[in-house]
C-alpha cells in the first residue's frame, strides 16, 4: 500500500503549487487593471505626438535638427523594453525572438548593433548571448517614472548625436488586449514618416512658423517626443506583463487542477485494489479454516 | 455653415477634447494666439494658462487649463499637447490659492537659485489657474 501514500503526498504538493499560482493570478489581475489604466491614459498623448512628429518630418525647416536628418545607416541602436520579473509566459521571449531575427539580418548586411536595455529580463538575456550594451535601467517598479528612464535613453541619443549609431529603434510589447501582446519594433530617430494618406496632403514644400525660434521649439519638441514615446513603450510593456502573467498563472492553476484530478483517480484505484485484495485474503483465509 | 477645424487637446493623463472648432485661443509663450481654420502651419510652446475652443454653431465656449505644452497648427488640424491639463470647470480655486501662497512664501525665503526658479514656475502656474477660474466666472454671469 506504499503507492497510495506517495500519491497522497504528491497531490498535497500540487495543491500547494496551485494555491501559489492562484494567488499570483489574482495579484496580477489586480495590478493589470492599474497598469492598463495607466497605459490608456497616456496613449492619446503619445499617438498625437507621433502624428505631429511625422508632420514635422515632412516640413522643410531653415534650422534642421539632427533627429530630422537621415544618414547612411552603418550601425543601429536598439532600446529594448522588457519586464523585470519572469513567470509571465512567453512575453519576453517572443520579443527577443522577433528582435534576434531582425538583428541577424542587419548583422549579415554588415551593420553594427548597440543596445540600451530596460528591465531585468533583457539584461539577463543579453548577458547570456552577448552584445554591445551601452546602458541599462532595471527595477522600475509597477509605476514607471520618466526620470528613471531618461538616463538610459539619453545615452542612446548621445550616441546618435555623436554619430556612433545612425538610427535608434525601440522594441517593446504593444498591448492589444489581455490575451494578445504584440512584439513591436519602431524607429525612434530619425523621425518616422507619416502614412501615405496623411503624407499626401503635406507633400508640397512648406514649413512651420516657429515661435520664438525654430531651434528652441524643435529642441523642446524632440525631448518631449522621445520622453513620451519611451514612457509609453514602458507602460505598454507593463500592462502586457501583468496580463501575460495573469493568463500564464491561470493556465498553471488549471493545469494543476487537471493533474490533481488525474492523481486522485489513480489514488482511488490504488485504494480500491488494496481493499479488494484485503477482503479476498480474509475470505480465502476463512475458507481454509 | 462657418468653417471649422479639427481640434485635439491631449495631456499626459488623457484626452481632454476632440472635436470641431471655429476658433481656438491658446497661451503661447510669445503671447496669446487665436487660431482660425486654415491657419498657416505653426508650432510653438505654451505657457500656463487657459485654452478656449469655440465649437461654433452657438454652442458654449469650451474652457481648459494647461500647465504648458506644445501646440501644432496645420491648416486642417490643430493639436494641443499639454503637460498637464484639466477642464477649466474642474479647476480647484482653493488649491490654486494655496499653491500661490506656498510659491510666494518660497520666493520670500529665497534660498538657492534652483529653488527660486522652481517657485517662480509654480507661482506662474497658480496665477494662471486663478485667472482661468476668474475668466470662467465672468463668462457665466
Amino acid at each position: 500500500m506504499a503507492g497510495a501514500k506517495e500519491i497522497r503526498s504528491k497531490i498535497g504538493s500540487i495543491k500547494n503549487t496551485q494555491k501559489i499560482t492562484r494567488a499570483m493570478e489574482m495579484v496580477a489581475a489586480a495590478k493589470m487593471r492599474k497598469a492598463q489604466d495607466r497605459m490608456l491614459a497616456s496613449r492619446p498623448y503619445a499617438t498625437k505626438m507621433r502624428e505631429v512628429i511625422s508632420h514635422l518630418s515632412l516640413a522643410h525647416p531653415e534650422h534642421s535638427h539632427p533627429f530630422m536628418e537621415k544618414r547612411e545607416v552603418k550601425s543601429v541602436g536598439y532600446i529594448i523594453v522588457s519586464s523585470d520579473r519572469g513567470l509571465c509566459g512567453g512575453l519576453n521571449n517572443n520579443l527577443f525572438r522577433a528582435l534576434v531575427k531582425e538583428v541577424k539580418d542587419l548583422q549579415e548586411s554588415g551593420k553594427e548593433i548597440k543596445y540600451c536595455l530596460v528591465g531585468n529580463k533583457a539584461v539577463a538575456f543579453f548577458s547570456r548571448v552577448g552584445g554591445d550594451v551601452l546602458a541599462q535601467a532595471t527595477h522600475l517598479g509597477d509605476v514607471p517614472r520618466v526620470e528613471d528612464l531618461i538616463g538610459t535613453v539619453k545615452v542612446m541619443l548621445d550616441a546618435y548625436l555623436d554619430g556612433s549609431v545612425d538610427e535608434v529603434r525601440i522594441a517593446y510589447n504593444r498591448f492589444v488586449n489581455t490575451m494578445t501582446q504584440d512584439p513591436t519594433v519602431e524607429r525612434l530617430v530619425p523621425l518616422p514618416e507619416p502614412d501615405e494618406e496623411e503624407g499626401e496632403k503635406l507633400r508640397h514644400h512648406w514649413d512651420y512658423i516657429y515661435e520664438p525660434d525654430a531651434m528652441e521649439v524643435l529642441e523642446d519638441l524632440m525631448s518631449r517626443y522621445i520622453e513620451s514615446l519611451v514612457y509609453q513603450a514602458v507602460v505598454e510593456n507593463g500592462a502586457c506583463e501583468q496580463s501575460a502573467r495573469m493568463v500564464a498563472m491561470k493556465a498553471a492553476s488549471d493545469n494543476a487542477g487537471n493533474l490533481i484530478d488525474e492523481l486522485e483517480l489513480v489514488y482511488n484505484k490504488a485504494r480500491q485494489a488494496a481493499i479488494t485484495q484485503e477482503i479476498s485474503e480474509i475470505v480465502s483465509g476463512a475458507a481454509a479454516v | 455653415m462657418a468653417m471649422t477645424v479639427h481640434v485635439d487637446i491631449v495631456s499626459a493623463e488623457g484626452e481632454l477634447y476632440s472635436g470641431q472648432g471655429e476658433m481656438i485661443y491658446a497661451p503661447a509663450v510669445m503671447g496669446e494666439i487665436g487660431v482660425a481654420p486654415r491657419h498657416a502651419p505653426l508650432v510653438t510652446r505654451l505657457k500656463p494658462g487657459d485654452v478656449r475652443v469655440d465649437p461654433g454653431g452657438g454652442k458654449p465656449m469650451e474652457h481648459f487649463y494647461v500647465s504648458g505644452g506644445i501646440i501644432e497648427v496645420q491648416p486642417f488640424r490643430v493639436t494641443i499637447m499639454a503637460d498637464t491639463g484639466v477642464r477649466a470647470a474642474d479647476l480647484d480655486e482653493a488649491a490654486a490659492l494655496e499653491a500661490k501662497r506656498r510659491a510666494e512664501e518660497a520666493l520670500a525665503n529665497r534660498s538657492s537659485e534652483m529653488e527660486i526658479a522652481k517657485a517662480q514656475a509654480e507661482l506662474a502656474e497658480a496665477v494662471a489657474q486663478l485667472q482661468t477660474i476668474e475668466k470662467l466666472r465672468k463668462m457665466k454671469k
